[in-house]
């Protein structure tokens, strides 16, 4: 029996198309997936995320425990309510869980982990909490619902406490709490929005109050298209925890410095980061006829050098778009093969498209 | 009430295949199949001249969500193809029994199509999947 999100007879009564997803039932779409995907583009979307979990941690010890925790560092936070991606990495330097950690306060961080991994995370932040004064709440009191597009904050902005409409000012990657209700300028979409933690009491009324506001309820099939045209990964299908961050593309959220501070998994990421041979994460646009799919294998002439780890059609780009791991050797071109034929490909770094435009040149 | 059209036979495999009279058999998928499958971004449809078995594999179908493969409901010769899905996959979305048809034979043994269900069958067929 899978879990529902307290949004659930909404999505039901508008009409979703609700699949099994990471132990929870979740819309998949309200009608087209298509039409959800350009309405994000060209507009505003909302998606229901509180199968996300968000997970208190406060006492004396979290600052250092997180150091430690994370392959980002958040000695980077400095001002209430900015937020940093990191990986969460096992001692062998593969990916636990890839994660949003707020800064609430010296005594006071927040994360927000994937659906699917939830048990396996908390299982493993607890088995590295020794020694530190810490308490751990997953706030399973909490719904959360990504409002994003360009037209997002504008029809939100108005349904929001006093306090909260300040939001309209935040930057990218900060968030504004009033009470239990907390507005974050973060997104998996490529566009401007807010993801936005409520009381789940509230969460049905703040969902329609969102829709009859112009918001359109997307599903998970949009959301896939709409992360991965903006180059973000998605765990699970990018990396795991056999792949560290350094083969999927993120290296960029490895803070190497300072050199003294010892995060887990940091040993092996050190020798991995001067192998030649580490396999390099890239886009791929296909220029011939098909469709990119997860695990179709990539050729160089005779020579299988990699697979497809994301892919799918990119509604905004009308071609079929993918990332995938590959031999660090990697021309500006390659070969997929799609059921026994080869079809050409071009090499691209991604993201394919953002804020409502392709930002690739084809 | 169904819309599943009564003036063709079905495949399990979720196509329809329409005796046009002139000896020719036009075949698509149903409107059934294209819901399961979303939004349609992409047709690879067999070459006219190339023939078929029946039951085998000719055309592939691939949504936002998944690549399906099309079966050929009867053996035969592949006499037209429509091009127009090339540019427009979402038609088969749209209207699965009329401007979505797929690709048209000349059947080798009109036998194969009693094999097949009626409208009615079909229905209860789908109705017994969900």
């Amino acid at each position: 029996m899978n879990k529902q999100t307290v949004l659930y007879p909404k999505h039901q009564q508008m009409g979703a198309k609700l699949v099994p997803f990471g132990g929870w039932d979740m819309p998949l779409h309200y009608g087209s997936q298509l039409q959800e995907h350009h309405q994000v583009r060209q507009d505003a979307g909302m998606f229901d995320v509180s199968h996300m979990t968000v997970v208190d941690l406060q006492g004396a010890g979290v600052k250092s425990y997180l150091r430690q925790l994370l392959a980002n560092d958040v000695e980077r936070l400095k001002n209430e309510g900015k937020a940093l991606y990191s990986c969460m990495l096992n001692e062998q330097g593969g990916v636990v869980d890839d994660l949003i950690v707020y800064y609430l306060g010296d005594e006071w961080y927040r994360m927000v982990v994937n659906a699917a991994t939830t048990e396996k995370d908390l299982a493993w932040m607890e088995s590295q909490s020794g020694g530190f004064e810490l308490e751990m709440t997953p706030r399973r009191d909490l719904a959360m619902i990504a409002v994003q597009g360009p037209n997002a904050k504008s029809k939100t902005l108005p349904l929001l406490s006093e306090k909260l409409q300040q939001a309209g000012e935040l930057k990218p990657f900060n968030a504004l709490a009033d009470g239990d209700w907390f507005v974050a300028s973060t997104g998996y979409t490529g566009e401007d929005g807010f993801e936005i933690m409520v009381p789940g009491d509230q969460a049905a009324d703040f969902w329609q109050a969102l829709s009859d506001a112009g918001v359109a309820p997307c599903g998970l099939g949009a959301r896939d298209t709409l992360r991965l045209e903006a180059g973000m990964n998605l765990y699970g299908t990018d990396m795991d925890d056999e792949i560290s961050p350094l083969e999927a593309g993120l290296a960029w959220t490895v803070a190497w410095e300072p050199a003294d501070r010892q995060f887990i998994g940091r040993g092996p990421l050190e020798a991995q980061r001067k192998d030649p041979e580490k396999k390099k994460f890239i886009g791929l646009v296909l220029t011939g006829r098909g469709v990119l799919r997860n695990h179709l294998k990539l050729f160089n002439g005779e020579q299988e050098i990699g697979e497809i780890t994301s892919g799918g059609f990119s509604p905004t780009l009308e071609r079929s778009i993918a990332f995938a791991r590959v031999s660090p050797d990697v021309g500006e071109s390659c070969d997929v093969e799609i059921r026994g034929k080869r079809v050409p490909a071009q090499v691209v770094k991604p993201p394919f498209a953002r804020q409502g435009k392709a930002v690739l040149a084809l | 009430m169904s819309n599943t059209p009564t003036d063709r036979r079905y495949a399990k495999s979720h196509e329809w295949i329409k005796d046009e009279g002139d000896g020719s058999l036009t075949i698509g998928i149903t409107d059934h199949a294209q819901e399961l499958l979303g939004d349609l971004v992409f047709v690879d449809l067999p070459e006219v001249g190339q023939s078929l078995d029946a039951g085998g594999d000719c055309a592939v179908v691939e949504s936002v969500k998944a690549a399906s493969d099309v079966y050929s409901p009867v053996s035969g010769e592949v006499i037209a193809i429509n091009d127009a899905l090339d540019g427009a996959p979402e038609t088969i979305n749209e209207d699965a029994f009329g401007d979505g048809w797929m690709f048209k034979v000349k059947a080798s043994d009109m036998s194969e199509l009693d094999g097949l269900m009626d409208a009615e069958g079909y229905d209860a067929l789908v109705a017994e999947e969900e």
